[in-house]
């Protein structure tokens, strides 16, 4: 099995967001990890290869700095790795991730069965990559998996719906995005992270990839980012249980209007 | 020029999300001279187009195929792509529900057009279009502009007005492209079961965290729940301890809600779980921890134990009923 996970690197959720003086958010003394439901991704994809075989090749499209988020993933048991890092790549959109991937996918690092991806970044929030990337692969996928059983060249998946959830069965070459519960995502360990420092790591422009600053011209384009209006403190309602309990109900009648 | 809603429906009723998309791309279309068109996919529907019409949308077209009865992402994208194809709309919008949310991206890959997901706002101004999307879980709002001619957005449930408007005629045209194969078999679904509305939807919803003691302390954010007609909701504390499953979880790492009403009982208010509840219009926070972070955000705060508070809390809805 050649086993793909694609993850992105993003801000720790525990971040808080700044605008700087250019009006962007600053990442300026921001811890950097690998997005959350991206490690339930390379969690999957090495659990496959522990039980089928074969190799788990780690993709992301990002700047120097993201090699580190690669380096975790190959100490967590990842094999190989490719990032993706180009000037022109600087701001992408989603659309234009999804043309870099695919492009790598399907003419230099092919032949793949199965890719995992998180199914959707903590920082954008955007949830669109692994869609557009199965499109542009020609792929069926499963969305936010909770649950994902490999046998016979094809996938049984649980998958998260609103308001409950459905299995499907999927046959291989397919994409995965993983929802949390998919697994536990387990911490490299110290010969983990001593071995991937050894690993493949190769760092692709571009035109390595055949592909012009145009192929990846943004059709989404961010005119400003503002902090939300900050909630204010309310007011706190005192006195014994029944006194308080009248209060709050008043409130939520006659003030908010809400019951 | 139009504005295309892509109608969503689960056994032949049509979502709330639809509602409000069909009401935004009404305002959108009157403020920016386009017609409203809706697109409704599914089979035995075509019946459904009638309700569509009170939300004066100009035309309704139908797809009713059998091979469309059971939803997969490839076949529905490929319908909304060969409708997108043949219209050419200046915006297409969908509900940002887990349908709404992997349809969208597939058919924008499709068309090769750009998609601002999760939007809470959508202004019009000089023939372009202003797509409001919180980011890092609504800890920042970025605004979006898609170079087009097509552009596609989903938005937020829940955020968007729903309005009727007259004056359309709403005729129902019947559109038939080439359905694929499905490459993808459903072989089971099974639906949280009550009355309970879902969470992304809920007008109002009830949270539990940690302060609960333990996993028996939700029968008691279950029990407000139902006194308020409210979706169950928790933090991810109660979730990592394993005391609820993870489709409940609100935060960053979660669902992001905004109903009308959010009531946070021993929940501390750590900014992951703010993040997915701070656009609620009114916080209610139940906290014995008088240094609590919920306070800063509660409109209505009340520090006591919940074990007290929550049952009399219950007893005084009762009354009201």
């Amino acid at each position: 099995m050649k086993i793909v996970a694609c993850i992105k690197q993003t801000f720790d959720t525990e971040a808080k967001i700044v605008i700087g003086g250019d009006g962007q958010i600053s990442d300026e003394g921001v811890n950097m990890i690998v997005n959350p439901y991206d490690e339930f991704a390379v969690e999957e994809a090495i659990q496959t290869k522990e039980k089928d075989g074969g190799e788990v090749v780690v993709v992301t499209v990002g700047g120097d700095k993201a090699q580190e988020a690669l380096r975790y993933c190959l100490a967590m048991g990842a094999d190989r790795a490719f990032l993706i890092n180009d000037p022109a790549l600087v701001g992408a959109d989603s659309r234009a991730v999804s043309v870099a991937l695919a492009k790598l996918l399907s003419e230099k690092e092919t032949g793949f069965d199965i890719i995992f991806a998180g199914k959707e970044a903590v920082d954008d929030g955007a949830a669109q990559v692994p869609s557009l990337l199965a499109e542009r692969l020609d792929l069926a996928q499963a969305n936010v998996a909770t649950s994902c059983e490999i046998a016979d060249g094809k996938a049984t998946v649980t998958r998260e719906i609103d308001g409950g959830s459905e299995t499907l069965e999927i046959a291989l070459p397919a994409l995965i995005s993983a929802q949390k519960g998919l697994n536990e995502v387990r911490y490299p360990s110290l010969p983990g992270i001593m071995k991937a420092k050894r690993k493949p790591l190769e760092v692709l422009s571009l035109g390595d990839l055949g592909l012009s600053a145009d192929d990846v011209a943004a059709k989404v384009e961010l005119v400003a980012a503002e902090l939300p209006p900050a909630r204010k403190a309310g007011q706190k309602l005192t006195g014994e249980v029944d006194e308080v309990v009248a209060k709050l109900v008043q409130l939520l009648q006659e003030e908010a209007k809400v019951i | 020029m139009s504005i295309v809603v892509c109608v969503e429906q689960r056994d032949r009723d049509i979502r709330k999300i639809t509602f409000e998309a069909l009401s935004e791309g009404k305002r959108l279309a009157v403020a920016s001279g386009k017609t409203l068109k809706a697109l409704l996919i599914g089979s035995g529907v075509a019946h459904l187009a009638d309700d569509l019409k009170k939300y004066g949308v100009d035309e309704v077209a139908v797809v009713d195929n059998e091979a469309l009865a059971v939803y997969t992402v490839e076949s529905y994208a490929a319908v909304l792509a060969a409708y997108v194809a043949q219209e050419t709309p200046a915006l297409v919008l969908l509900g940002h529900s887990a349908v709404g949310k992997e349809l969208a991206p597939r058919v924008a890959a499709k068309a090769d057009c750009g998609l601002v997901t999760d939007c809470i706002e959508v202004t019009s101004a000089d023939g372009d279009f202003l797509f409001k999307h919180p980011i890092y879980a609504g800890k920042a709002i970025g605004s979006y502009k898609i170079a087009g001619p097509v552009r596609m957005a989903t938005l937020r449930p829940n955020v968007f007005a729903i309005e009727e408007s007259d004056g359309a005629a709403g005729a129902a045209v019947d559109f038939a492209p080439e359905i694929p194969a499905a490459k993808v078999t459903v072989t089971g679904s099974e639906m949280a079961s009550g009355d309970r509305p879902e969470l992304t939807e809920a007008d109002v919803i009830c949270s539990g965290g940690r302060g609960l003691g333990g996993p028996e302390g939700f029968k008691l954010i279950e029990d407000l729940a139902d006194a308020l007609g409210a979706a169950v909701g928790s933090s991810r504390a109660a979730v990592d301890a394993g005391w609820r499953e993870h489709a409940a979880q609100v935060g960053q790492t979660g669902k992001v809600v905004s109903p009308n009403l959010y009531v946070a009982s021993g929940i501390s208010g750590a900014i992951q779980h703010l993040a997915g509840m701070g656009s609620s219009k009114f916080i209610v926070g139940i906290n014995k921890d008088e240094e609590a972070n919920i306070f800063n955000v509660a409109d209505y705060g009340i520090e006591g134990d919940l074990n007290k508070v929550i049952p009399a809390l219950i007893e005084k809805l009762k009354e009201l009923q």
